[in-house]
């Protein structure tokens, strides 16, 4: 009961006050804590983080020829590149391109005709052709997305078309001459 | 909330009585959508899309609902489950898949003539811009429904879909793959995705219900408004809505069942693409990746842009494409001509026939390959898109001469005798 002499009472907002502010923050505090492991459910799982890692065996693929292979659900483009499209892509001035990289840049030490991209446009996430046999190169040599028209080069930099960006080099390792392993 | 001489809900037994006086929901609905609301008596057609769009969210709702006990939310089982058991082996699968396909296609065919109906005669004006506001929301819930609803039968548009309306997140700056992964849960659409889908694609229905009855709520406050444009001013200028626009809905439902029967039954797959009897296959892209219909206008803008400026085209192609809808929540405000019907708007109503063109050669843009010339006829359409709402309807509403309003609904009607003719009627009823 409210008495005059209570000090929760109306004659004492700010006590009252203070209370009231403490408690909804805390629960407010607690709603958002509760929410997150909502959002982090959303996360990829446990079981799709597992096929991170993919292992190729590269020694059929002869120059000129590419192949497709799955990373992560996505499409992996291998490539074994001829002489002549290494120096096609080493002749264009980097400072010309949209997203400035050499092939150098995007390939590995000693591995210099190995390129491996996903094959995933960066503009919208479709496959681009190219890597399969006899598949459309486009104007570059290198592969062309039919959606909306990107054309990539030898190295599988975007050279023309919406696309902002390279084809993505993912993390791999070359574990002997022949074997990679992505991821 | 209501006019004055609204007419009161009498419950006539005693079990009627009983539920009054504890929950009046009856008195509710005679209120809502019943005798006890009165409406303009001078609707035209175009006011019965509202009640066509509530007809085909039932509908989609009960078919959903139906086929939701049949499908399999899996990557391995959507495609089959569709295709195979409910196409072939569940009783009438084929009837509901078809009603719930072609049901969707009817829902957007009615909303974008409702929102065409909102345009013309400046529904989303003072003091109905609630209305108007809660209306854009729901188009937007719409089309994340309509897309994830696309997704579920796991055909190649259907996977192929899922990547390029996903890819548009990874556009933005930084956190934009991060946000691509989480909306996926994982790299590619997948398991995963299918089933939020699903989840989604099942709930979001129930929020958009929720979300109508807060537009009809938001419109019975200052009732509906009609074709002069002209506030009701009196007893004579309205009818109850029970019997005579229930009755006068009930002819335009019959119109929309004969329409959406034509579909289902002689062209079931005609708003279908071929490439989506195809299952998914994430290493084969189509060779040419559209939308359905609906969204053509919207895919238009976004493919329009092809160059960077200061961010890159992707990104601007995104940005307008939501910046499309999201511009309608600012019309109310845009448009400033305290008249609303365009009838009475010479030169507002030249520009809305126009916007109207746009709209559809956009949407013929959207629908086809992107060539040089479907290119560059988007991009001119989508700066026009633009320009009416930021340029064109603010200066019209500043210069526009607005021909002679009729003083009332009633004499818009029947002319200048009438009006008092219809009040002796009214008073000797």
């Amino acid at each position: 009961m409210a008495t005059e002499d209570d000090p929760s009472g109306p004659e004492n907002p700010r006590r009252r006050d203070y209370l009231q502010i403490a408690a909804v923050s805390f629960a407010g505090v607690g709603g958002a804590v509760a929410v997150l492991p909502l959002i982090n459910s959303m996360n990829p799982s446990a079981d799709v983080l597992a096929q991170s890692t993919t292992e190729l065996d590269v020694s059929a693929i002869e120059p000129g020829q590419a192949i497709k292979a799955q990373f992560r659900k996505q499409p992996l483009f291998v490539r074994n590149l001829t002489p002549a499209e290494i120096a096609a892509a080493d002749a264009v001035p980097v400072s010309s391109l949209r997203d400035p990289q050499t092939l150098a840049d995007r390939t590995k030490e000693g591995h210099g005709n190995w390129l491996i991209t996903l094959g995933v446009c960066t503009h919208l996430g479709c496959v681009p052709l190219g890597a399969g046999e006899g598949e459309n190169r486009g104007p570059f040599g290198g592969y062309f997305c039919p959606c909306h028209g990107s054309a990539y080069d030898t190295a599988g930099r975007i050279r023309q078309g919406p696309a902002p960006k390279n084809l993505e080099v993912p993390n791999y390792e070359f574990t002997s001459p022949t074997v990679v392993v992505v991821g | 909330m209501s006019f004055p001489w609204a007419r009161h809900y009498e419950p006539k037994n005693a079990l009627t009585q009983w539920i009054d006086s504890r929950l009046p929901l009856p008195r509710f609905v005679y209120n809502a959508v019943g005798a006890g609301y009165p409406v303009p008596r001078n609707l035209n057609y175009f006011w019965n899309f509202g009640v066509l769009a509530g007809v085909a969210l039932v509908v989609q709702l009960v078919t959903g609902i139906v086929l939701a006990m049949h499908f399999h939310s899996s990557a391995a089982g959507a495609f089959d489950s569709i295709n195979g058991t409910i196409m072939r082996d569940v009783n009438a699968g084929w009837f509901l898949r078809f009603a719930h396909a072609n049901g969707a296609s009817m829902f957007l065919l009615v909303v974008y003539i409702h929102i065409f109906r909102g345009l013309y005669y400046g529904s989303y004006k003072a003091p109905r811009e609630m209305v108007w506001l809660i209306g854009v929301v729901i188009f937007l819930l719409l089309m994340a429904t309509a897309f994830m609803g696309y997704v579920l039968p796991w055909g190649q548009m259907s996977f192929w879909g899922a990547q390029v309306i996903t890819g548009f997140f990874s556009a933005i700056p930084v956190v934009g793959e991060w946000i691509r992964v989480w909306l996926l849960g994982g790299y590619a659409p997948d398991d995963a995705a299918l089933n939020r889908f699903f989840s989604l694609h099942y709930l979001l229905p129930f929020v958009i219900a929720g979300a109508v009855i807060l537009h009809i709520w938001a419109l019975h406050i200052p009732g509906s408004s009609n074709p002069t444009g002209v506030e009701v001013k009196g007893e004579q200028d309205t009818v109850p809505f029970h019997p005579y626009y229930t009755a006068k809905d009930g002819f335009g439902v019959g119109v929309f069942l004969i329409v959406f029967s034509t579909l289902i039954f002689f062209f079931p797959d005609y708003l279908g693409h071929p490439d989506n009897y195809i299952a998914a296959n994430p290493l084969s892209t189509p060779a040419h990746i559209v939308p359905e219909w609906y969204f053509w206008p919207f895919y238009a803008i976004l493919r329009a842009f092809t160059a960077d400026f200061i961010i890159p085209a992707k990104l601007w192609g995104v940005l307008a494409m939501f910046g499309s809808i999201l511009l309608l929540f600012f019309l109310p405000w845009l448009d400033r001509s305290p008249v609303r019907s365009a009838n009475f708007r010479p030169a507002y109503r030249i520009a809305f026939w126009v916007l109207v063109l746009d709209v559809l050669i956009l949407g013929y843009c959207g629908g086809s390959a992107a060539t040089p010339g479907v290119v560059i006829a988007s991009q001119l359409t989508a700066a026009y898109y633009f320009a009416h709402f930021l340029i064109i309807v603010p200066i019209i509403s500043r210069l526009e001469r607005p021909k002679p309003l009729p003083n009332s609904i009633t004499e818009a009607v029947l002319g200048d005798k009438g009006g008092s003719r219809m009040t002796e009627t009214a008073l000797s009823a």
